[in-house]
């Protein structure tokens, strides 16, 4: 859908859209006054989405330093009337729980929703963990919706009850929702005009202990009466088809579980769960007293089935509940209509008519790992470093602590340049732990600058009270380029679109008493390995900030590079250093000769690491 | 019961688009349509493939063996999408190669192109092995090769979509500025499938 189309689109109007982009024409239509995020995939489409369209709605959107900042602008924000929108992916939900658990306990008195996109099967994660649990810890009411229609209509439905009961609401997705197409029919949508709300101290919003224990009692009344609502709510609802098997199902699976249905004609209730938190007790208990057995369907955690379980033990149903905990169904990754066709299979009995797939062929495949763009200066930046220390001759490994980014991509042969990492920041913080548990262990860790910015800061005033001994690299290409190319307070640009100031890491860095501080052209190969080398024997914390734009937003000084890259095999004296060291992906060896592809964007290393000038720059 | 297609190949080669256009001319024509797309670091070479059901279906996901009609921009893609196919699917395959970015650093050699189209032909009803970059080449440009594919696909006798609706579509959907060369090497894709 065109971004024009998201806004204009009239009452009734069906179109089709991606699960991202309802959630935007939801929250809009919802009259949003504010919104804050933190990128990361697979919700990271909201945020540019919201980057183009902020202006045009009157809505104020900003790209928060993390997703905890992200929460405190949404949740206070709300504190004063207004309806605020934040979103994350589910690791953001760890940044953010400090803020976001307690949220709960002071409430909003306009309206919060977070949407919060979990990602089973790790498609672009480092886990896969579940937020339901943390909706259940923080007393947080939560939708599950199946597909871009319900993200749409359930963003209503979810403010309302935030609305009704002063209460954050959290809407959660996954990635084949938030990534999936479908079509969507649009409801009416006014341009904001509220832009202001106004703060009152009703001396409820400190949670000193005292007033703590006063709202966790109140929080635990609210959960109970929305329970209320969660029992007879449009959102839950049972398909009864007459049968004595039941399916309950939630979120993306339901998807499968409908089509299996369908497509094999088979005489099953369902029970389709779209308010998941408070879970439905006493739906749920008239479900389970219509069915013999009860199959619950749900991706990554047994979260609705241990309620379920509960549900059957409480009122001594003793009706069959299958699920992961029986090994039913797989408890890791996303599932798909086949793992559901095959659960089936173990409960009720049905001809399979599925077609047979084919055999995968003999042929030997290929793979196709990512890595990093023809050009990256991160490749640059690794190279160097990989020289570096390859220089030293150490008879011990050299620990190099790595970020989230694509500079992970760092992780890869022949850079080898990733050995730990956690979670975004964590480069440094473990470079700390590791400076005070080894001895002789050159340490160079790496960091992004928008990873620096989310959660690189605090553990770097770690190592400099605690006089560390690491090299950290600060990979500044002056964007978060993992997540598709948002800005970052290193950037003159704010969420608006407009000029903002862009924080400097060099003055930064230097203002908390780090003295060895090199800022460096990670192009110019040579400055670049002498740097290193210089950060290795300091002894102290040392921060080299490895400043170049990423690809995404150099377009215009890529295309100004009039010169050519081109080889010439006389010169050619066969080392490979071009293809196996520095492994740009556009130099290929083809019948024993150096190739440069179209894809090269003519950065010039591939010429200052060719020992014989073979590969030059040619105007 | 849904037109399931599975549409595969590398970052950069606009697969979602061409993918946009097919749901959105399904839309227009008031069929139900549902697609999932993978593009996790696409931006660096990596695989990229979108799953399009139109039909009743509400799960964007295509069952093992359920794809009516793969549509394959890199040859080795199609050999990797086979567990989709059955033996009734058809294909429609780019024959020109994108070779692996650390083809060098494997020890599997890239497979010789013919050897790719003969398997592939052994296993489905219908191979159709186009050269969809020359085509685009041809035409004006090398990134009208996607709309290369859709016209290819569009000439399969199966597909749920008329060449008119689709070239419809395009104009709503591409850049003025290109649309004539993406016409262009839509109508040879189409002509290279009749
Ligand atoms: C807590 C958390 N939030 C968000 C993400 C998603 N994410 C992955 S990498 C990244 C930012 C990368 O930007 P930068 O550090 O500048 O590195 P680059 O990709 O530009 O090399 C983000 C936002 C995440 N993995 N974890
Ligand atoms: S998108 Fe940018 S940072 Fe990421 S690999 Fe490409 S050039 Fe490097
Ligand atoms: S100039 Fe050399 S290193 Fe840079 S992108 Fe081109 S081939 Fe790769």
């Amino acid at each position: 859908m065109k971004i024009k189309e998201l806004l204009n689109s009239e009452k009734g109007k069906k179109r089709f859209m991606l699960g991202n982009e309802a959630a935007v024409r939801g929250v809009l239509e919802a009259g949003v006054s504010l919104a804050a995020t933190y990128p990361g995939t697979p919700s990271s489409e909201i945020g540019d989405i919201l980057f183009k369209v902020a202006k045009d709605a009157n809505v104020y959107f900003e790209f928060s330093s993390n997703e905890k900042v992200a929460i405190e602008v949404a949740a206070s924000a709300a504190s004063t009337g207004l309806r605020t929108f934040s979103f994350m992916k589910h690791v953001g939900v760890n940044v953010a729980a400090d803020s976001f658990m307690t949220s709960a306990y002071i409430g909003v008195e306009g309206s919060l929703l977070v949407l919060v996109a979990d990602d089973p099967s790790t498609f672009s994660s480092q886990n896969e963990q579940d937020t339901r649990h943390f909706a259940r810890q923080a007393n947080i009411p939560l939708f599950e919706p199946s597909n871009p229609q319900e993200i749409k209509d359930f963003i209503h439905y979810a403010y309302d009850i935030s609305d009704q009961f002063n209460i954050p609401v959290i809407l959660r997705t996954t990635t084949r929702v938030s990534h999936m197409r479908g079509i969507v029919e649009t409801d009416e949508y006014n341009k904001n005009t509220k832009t202001f709300g106004e703060f009152k101290d009703n001396g409820l919003h400190v949670p000193v202990p005292e007033a703590a224990r006063v709202m966790h009692n109140n929080l635990v009344e609210k959960i109970s009466n929305i329970r209320k609502i969660s029992n007879e709510s449009p959102l839950n609802k049972i398909i009864d088809n007459g049968a004595d098997v039941g399916i309950i199902a939630s979120g993306g699976a339901y998807n499968y579980v409908a089509d299996v249905i369908k497509q094999n004609n088979l005489k099953i209730n369902v029970l389709k769960i779209g308010f998941s938190h408070p879970y439905p007790e006493q739906l749920v208990k008239q479900f389970l007293e219509q069915n013999k057995e009860v199959l619950v369907v749900e991706e990554v955690d047994p979260i609705n089935e241990i309620e379920t379980l509960a549900i059957a033990g409480r009122y001594n149903i003793n009706t069959i509940i299958h699920g992961k905990k029986d090994k039913t169904l797989p408890e890791t990754f996303e599932y798909t209509p086949d793992i559901i066709f095959d659960a089936l299979q173990k409960i009720i009995s049905f001809e399979d008519n599925r077609h047979t797939p084919n055999e995968m062929s003999s042929i030997q495949l290929p793979s196709r790992p990512a890595t990093l763009c023809s050009g990256c200066p991160h490749r640059a930046s690794y190279y160097a470093a990989r020289e570096a220390i390859n220089s030293l001759n150490l008879d011990i490994e050299s620990i190099h602590p790595s970020d989230i980014g694509c500079y992970t991509l760092g992780i890869a042969p022949p850079y080898k340049m990733a050995n730990y990492l956690m979670s975004m920041g964590a480069s440094v913080g473990t470079s700390c732990g590791f400076s005070k548990s080894t001895e002789n262990q050159p340490i160079i860790s790496f960091i992004g600058d928008s990873t620096f910015f989310h959660a690189g800061i605090p553990p770097l005033i770690n190592a400099v009270h605690n006089k560390n001994k690491f090299t950290l690299v600060i990979l500044d290409n002056r964007i978060t380029a993992m997540t598709g190319g948002q800005t970052n307070p290193g950037i003159p640009i704010d969420g608006m679109g407009d000029d903002a100031p862009a924080i400097s890491i060099e003055a930064l860095v230097k203002s908390i008493g780090i003295n060895f501080v090199k800022k460096v052209n990670p192009l110019d190969v040579k400055e670049m390995i002498e740097v290193y080398k210089d950060a290795l024997n300091y002894d102290g914390v040392s921060v080299i900030i490895a400043k170049y734009p990423c690809n995404l937003i150099n377009k215009q000084k890529i295309r100004e590079r009039k010169y050519n890259i081109v080889v010439d095999n006389e010169k050619c004296v066969h080392c490979n250093i071009c293809v196996d060291k520095l492994a740009c992906p556009s130099i290929n060896e083809i019948d024993g000769k150096i190739t440069i592809d179209q894809v090269c964007n003519k950065c010039g290393v591939c010429t200052q690491v060719c020992p014989t000038g073979a590969i030059s720059k040619k105007e | 019961m849904a037109y399931n297609i599975y549409i595969c190949g590398i970052g950069g080669q606009g697969i979602i688009k061409t993918s946009i256009v097919i749901g959105e001319t399904a839309l227009s024509k008031d069929m139900n349509v549902v697609m999932s797309e993978i593009h996790g670091m696409s931006q660096r070479g990596g695989v990229v493939s979108t799953e399009l059901k139109i039909g009743e279906d509400q799960s964007p996901i295509i069952q093992e063996g359920g794809a009516d009609l793969i549509l394959s921009f890199e040859p080795v893609e199609a050999l990797r999408a086979l567990h989709k196919s059955n033996k009734d699917s058809i294909i429609v395959t780019n024959v020109s190669p994108v070779l692996p970015s650390t083809i060098n650093q494997q020890d599997v050699d890239y497979p010789e192109i013919d050897e790719v189209i003969k398997e592939l032909e052994t296993k489905v009803k219908k191979v159709f092995a186009i050269d969809a970059n020359e085509i685009a080449n041809n035409a004006g440009h090398p990134l009208s090769m996607n709309m290369a594919m859709l016209g290819a696909a569009t000439a399969i006798s199966t597909f749920p979509l008329d060449k008119e609706e689709v070239i419809e579509m395009m104009k709503n959907h591409l850049p003025p500025k290109s649309i004539e060369i993406n016409l262009v090497a839509f109508e040879e894709g189409y002509n290279s499938c009749v």
